[in-house]
């Protein structure tokens, strides 16, 4: 047990890849074994990651810093690399989502995947290492090293399995993303020999950076060049077209993991490096990037809204999403940053479901054309629940998941001096949001059945009932119970804002430049 | 007891789970639908449970001594690191799961509880016949969930959860025959009209967070009324304005009522329930529970006067036209929706709550006397193919009639009372164009209301003969609620008698302790002696409606048709609603979807375009360099082999092996040598 508690971040992460071995050890006929194998795998790796959550206050894993679980090896001892890893509680809550959604992409693929089910389901297994290593690392190079690892069993999943237009999908999304990982190497190459120039010392340590404190030109160009990097992965406007194209094109399963936990890896960047460590650039960038974010949420619900095709409009939809996501983290104030993470959370829930939802249909029918469908309700009634649950959600309907992350962000950006404006603009994305998911339901689920095709869909079979209930417990649970969750954001958070607004906390009963008395004299400058 | 107060919503929240998912495990495993006995079992005991419980609270709430307010948080909702506020200082973003009852939410809590079990017990002869009764009993017991969280909230947050709540259900029973595609279109109207009203809710919480520092109502209030009045746009007005909008959704005033009239695609009771007497009357609630906040806000409080008498003459006068039995209702409760806010806006936050409720009796009552006419018609909703029922459903037709008496504002009908006190606290506290404006839609209402009593009920059958041979009463659960109804809306108003009867307002004394408004002048002498006066005055012009709808409909009828025939364009402009619906569709329902378009368009070729430019860009370099490596790099090689291979050539004709010719290219040379050197060419 010592063993498992001592290096449990190393087996959460390699439990999949060992996942991986195995299924290519075995016979490509065994399918159904592969399945299995690929299953229980996954399923344990959920499992060992509870005991993060569960042990996150005891003292014994705590180190200085506030990390837990910490391990270090000497790893290119020439160039000061070492294999550091370590959690707080917002990569805490993003590897639990992980291990969760890979579970449940695992087990949604049992009967949609019937061609290469070896690799298929090898490649799933690896992403999934990948991703947790993202989450894990603390040292910039193993982050780096990962960063570009998850790329790889994407860009197959998509290329291989994915629909008519896969290649030009999968080599968009491969060469787009990897285009922003060479310049955040450039960035990492930067601050890792300036702090080579002041403090005479080679390494990657990502805790070290944080404290180093950067001169405002290095911030200037360090924080553009991850920013490219990390909103290409979110994706920001204007960086995100090459996501319709890769959701629209992935397998289910592949769209429900690169909604879920790929697209959180640029939001996790932003929180984990950009802010805390070019905190002059933060501020000084944040109109034109809140403006960006705005643009994301007002102009990626309106495109969403004129979709025919449900996964492109689910895709831009996530758009929008992350577009309060990243108003939340950019805005900098401890109930905005702690909404925005709590978001990627509720992003991951709500939004991996409805790419689900949309994957059943899909396996039943082959065709995402809303048009195709029409009067579902009256044939499906156990899938039109969990499909009006998980609408509810993702339009933030209060009671569920959404509505905590969405509010979070709008109150905190609104309470943060001098920007109450974008929340106020922000509240147009509520309202589009409604209008594309209830008519996107009505055109899908109302109405009368009146496709031959579809007068003999079957309802939900009790695979595909699994895969959603733990994902309708968590909308539930954080939206009438969220502070289970945000209580491990506390800290982090607190830290985060703190080197963002120096003087944020110190401002108790101190005059603090607000929204004026005088709304209107606001208006007019 | 008191600290079981959140059982009131809980308990038809777990009659809406268990009729929901028995539902649908029963669909599922076996094919066949649920017992209706047992869901109407479940779903009536959970909110008849509800309302004796309801009844049981207030009691005892008005046996504690001294305490006005009960309040009890259960656990901590949410909670975040400190915000900093307008005013300086800094808060905890907090909100817990709390609930409140105060006289306000009794009267709320007993509406909602005793009109929805009657609702709920009209609804088991209603929707008898149909397929989805399980489902329409599952969405009625969680709208009763919704909306009691709503009025029992103690904060502004989970208030939101209600007011969503109500929202959702609202339109999951709009689109409850979801079939027919206006039934779908209607509901999602719904709920997008709504959401722009939630959106001001959202902006309206935010700004009373940053100033207030909470927004549970017992803090926000408290310190609301250590303010003093702010005129002008400060942050109260601000505030007060978002709410309103909030308020304009979800109680369909101008300019969003346009999805009310349409939700009458859902089941006649859900009219009732949410589109009449529960829901729509939120927001009135609301303002009147941010009383503190409103009242010292005038400007603002002069914006709800004026939207809320605008829209109820606007819908008055919609309603003059139309033939729909319920759309009639419909544009009606738009227009006491509207009385209602006129009487906030005004100040009487007393007034408002009074039409509320006795608005709650009478409008159910003549929604599901009409759900029953209908129900004898065979589903037929248009007035003008009825005529002389009273014969054929006297039950129906008395209550209906004692439901009609009762909103013209006939004494001593409950609607006399409230809308008297409207109407006369207009006049007193110095708005008399409102005023005038109110007394006018009266007159209004009790017309088009008689005209709809007399199409159905006097005059020629107009119905065909099959529909004729089947016109009978409806069963006993039908009838029970209406004659339940027509009881108290005939004594729904002795509760709240106007001050020149020398009673005291029972009503008022009752919400006394709910209202913070600043301390006000008491009324001149001269104007309270005035209060009779304007209570005949108000009386006259319900009776003149009411005999001008009698001329026109049954003492001589077809005078209507006569008139109509000369002012064609106005009747159908007033027939097609004053073309609203067109009008937003074409300026912003349109307008948004072309700027989708527009948007998808420049995402796809532009945005996009660059993407896929700078690829082809990028090919494109790369197919140059390739001719480029091609022929010049690689050219250059090879050029420079040639090139040698030329020099080559050239230098392989000098090596002739003349020595002649040696010698006399070296003495060339050196004669060339000494040339440069003395013309200064090279120095050595």
């Amino acid at each position: 047990m010592d063993f498992f508690m001592n290096n449990i971040l190393n087996i959460v992460c390699y439990l999949p890849l060992a996942g991986m071995i195995l299924i290519m050890l075995m016979k490509r006929e065994n399918e159904n074994a592969i399945r299995w194998v690929a299953n229980i795998t996954a399923f344990i790796g959920f499992i060992v990651s509870i005991p993060l959550l569960t042990a996150f206050y005891n003292p014994r894993f705590i180190n200085a810093n506030g990390f837990r679980f910490v391990y270090e090896h000497s790893w290119i001892p020439q160039i000061g690399a070492n294999y550091k890893v370590g959690i707080d509680g917002i990569s805490m809550l993003l590897v639990l989502l992980t291990t969760l959604l890979g579970s449940i992409a695992v087990l949604s693929s049992w009967t949609a995947i019937k061609d290469r089910v070896k690799e298929y389901y090898a490649f799933l297994l690896l992403l999934q290492t990948g991703m947790i290593g993202v989450f894990i690392s603390l040292d910039f190079l193993v982050f780096y090293v990962f960063w570009e690892v998850m790329l790889v069993p994407m860009y197959f999943l998509i290329g291989v399995w994915g629909g008519p237009r896969k290649l030009y999908a999968a080599i968009k999304f491969f060469l787009y993303t990897l285009t922003g990982s060479v310049l955040m190497l450039v960035g990492i190459l930067a601050i890792y020999f300036y702090q080579h120039d002041i403090a005479g010392i080679y390494s990657f340590d990502i805790l070290a950076f944080q404290k180093l404190g950067f001169p405002t030109d290095l911030q200037f160009w360090v924080f553009l060049a991850f920013f490219v990097g990390f909103a290409i992965k979110v994706p920001m406007f204007p960086f995100h077209t090459w996501l319709p194209d890769a959701h629209v094109e992935a397998p289910t399963a592949g769209s429900v993991i690169l909604a879920g936990v790929l697209l959180k890896m640029g939001t996790y960047g932003f929180v984990r490096f950009s802010l805390p460590m070019f905190p002059w650039a933060t501020m000084h960038f944040i109109k034109p990037l809140l403006i960006l974010c705005l643009i994301g949420i007002i102009y990626g619900g309106l495109v969403a809204m004129m979709q025919k095709d449900m996964k492109s409009l689910v895709a831009y939809s996530s758009v929008s999403h992350l577009g309060f996501v990243m108003l939340g983290v950019f805005a900098a104030t401890p109930v905005a940053l702690q909404g925005g993470i709590l978001q990627m959370l509720n992003h991951g829930i709500s939004t991996g479901a409805l790419f689900l939802i949309v994957g059943v249909v899909y396996e039943r029918r082959h065709t995402r054309l809303i048009s195709d469908y029409g009067g579902l309700s009256h044939i499906m009634p156990v899938y039109a629940t969990i499909f009006l649950v998980m609408t509810l959600s993702s339009i933030g309907m209060p009671g569920l998941n959404g509505f905590i992350g969405e509010f979070f962000i709008l109150q905190g950006t609104f309470a943060a001096p001098g920007l109450w404006i974008y929340a106020a603009l922000a509240v147009i994305g509520i309202v589009l949001g409604a209008a594309y998911m209830l008519w996107l339901y009505q055109r899908v689920m109302f109405g009368k059945l009146e496709k031959e095709e579809n007068k003999a869909l079957p309802d939900l079979n009790l695979r595909e009932v699994v895969t959603f209930v733990p994902l309708i417990i968590l909308a539930f649970w954080i939206g009438i119970y969220p502070t289970y969750f945000t209580k491990y954001l506390d800290e982090p958070v607190h830290a985060i804002v703190e080197r963002v607004r120096a003087d944020y906390f110190k401002t108790k009963n101190a005059e603090i430049p607000q929204l004026p008395a005088n709304s209107q004299a606001a208006e007019s400058k | 007891m008191l600290k079981y107060i959140w059982l009131i919503p809980i308990l038809p929240l777990t009659g809406s789970a268990l009729v929901g998912l028995l539902g649908l495990a029963r669909l599922k495993s076996s094919g066949e639908k649920l017992n209706k006995k047992l869901v109407s079992a479940i779903a009536l005991t959970s909110v008849g449970i509800a309302f004796l419980l309801s009844v049981g609270m207030v009691y005892q709430l008005f046996a504690l001594q001294h305490k006005e307010i009960f309040s009890i948080d259960l656990f901590t909702w949410f909670h975040s690191g400190p915000l900093s506020l307008a005013g300086g200082g800094m808060a905890e973003f907090e909100v817990p799961w709390g609930f409140q009852l105060d006289a306000l939410s009794s009267v709320m809590i007993l509406v909602v509880t005793g009109v929805g079990f009657l609702i709920h017990v009209y609804s088991t002869g209603y929707m008898w016949d149909d397929s989805g009764y399980y489902r329409f009993f599952s969405y009625l017991n969680l709208f009763m969930f919704a909306m009691l969280t709503l009025v029992l909230a103690n904060n502004y947050v989970v208030m939101f959860v209600g007011w969503e709540g109500v929202g959702l259900c609202s339109y999951l029973l709009i689109g409850f025959y979801f079939d027919k595609k206006s039934a779908g279109d209607a509901g999602k109207k719904a709920f997008v009209v709504n959401r722009i009203g939630d959106a001001g809710f959202i902006l309206g919480m935010m700004l009373v967070f940053v100033h207030f520092g909470s927004l549970r109502f017992e803090e926000v209030f408290s310190k609301a009324a250590a303010l003093p009045v702010q005129t002008g746009h400060d942050y109260l007005f601000w505030a007060t304005l978002c709410f309103f909008i909030g308020a304009c959704g979800k109680s369909a005033q101008i300019p969003l009522y346009v999805w009310l009239p349409d939700a009458m695609e859902g089941p006649t009771p859900v009219s009732a329930l949410i589109h009449a007497a529960t829901m729509v009357t939120a927001g009135v609630y609301m303002v009147c529970r941010s009383n503190a906040l409103y009242s010292r806000a005038p400007e603002t409080m002069m914006i709800v006067a004026i939207i809320g008498s605008l829209t109820a003459i606007f819908a008055a006068t919609i309603g003059f036209a139309q033939t729909d039995i319920k759309r009639v209702l419909a544009y009606s409760t738009v227009s006491q929706l509207g009385y209602m806010f006129a009487a906030l806006g005004v100040g009487a936050f007393v007034g408002g709550v009074f039409h509320l409720m006795t608005h709650a009796f009478f409008k159910a009552l003549l929604f599901l006397g009409s759900g029953s006419v209908i129900m004898a018609m065979h589903h037929e909703q248009d007035m003008m193919k009825m005529g002389g029922l009273r014969k054929y459903l006297p039950w129906t037709f008395w209550t209906m009639f004692m439901g009609t008496i009762a909103i013209s504002g006939i004494p001593p009908w409950a609607g006399f009372f409230s809308k008297d006190e409207i109407l006369w606290r207009a006049w007193s506290n110095g708005h008399p164009i409102i005023w005038l404006i109110l007394w006018l839609g009266a007159g209004m209402t009790s017309f088009y209301m008689f005209r709809l009593l007399f199409l159905t009920f006097w005059g020629k059958e107009r119905m065909d003969d099959h529909t004729k041979h089947h016109l009978h009463e409806s069963p006993k659960n039908v009838v029970y609620p209406l004659a339940a109804l027509a009881v108290l809306s005939t004594i729904g108003g002795f509760i709240g008698l106007p001050g020149w009867t020398g009673i005291s307002n029972k009503f008022e004394h009752f919400l006394e302790p709910v209202l913070r408004v600043p301390e006000r002048a008491e009324i001149p002498a001269h104007l309270a002696s005035q209060e009779p006066l304007f209570t005949a005055l108000s009386v006259v012009i319900s009776l003149f409606g009411i005999f001008m709808a009698y001329r026109f409909y049954v003492a001589k009828p077809g005078t209507a048709d006569r008139i109509t025939q000369k002012i064609k364009w106005l009747y159908s402009v007033v027939y097609h609603k004053y073309f609203v619906d067109e009008l937003y569709d074409a300026a912003i329902v349109n307008r948004v979807k072309g700027l989708g378009t527009a948007f998808y368009f420049v995402d796809s070729k532009i945005v996009d375009g660059m993407v896929n430019l700078t690829a082809k860009t990028t090919r494109g370099t790369a197919t140059v360099s390739k001719l480029f490596d091609t022929y010049i790099v690689d050219g250059l090689v090879n050029l420079v082999g040639r090139i040698s291979m030329m020099l080559n050539r050239v230098f392989t004709s000098f090596q002739t092996g003349l020595v002649q010719r040696y010698a006399l290219v070296a003495v060339l040379g050196i004669f060339v040598f000494v040339l440069i050197y003395y013309n200064g060419l090279v120095r050595f």
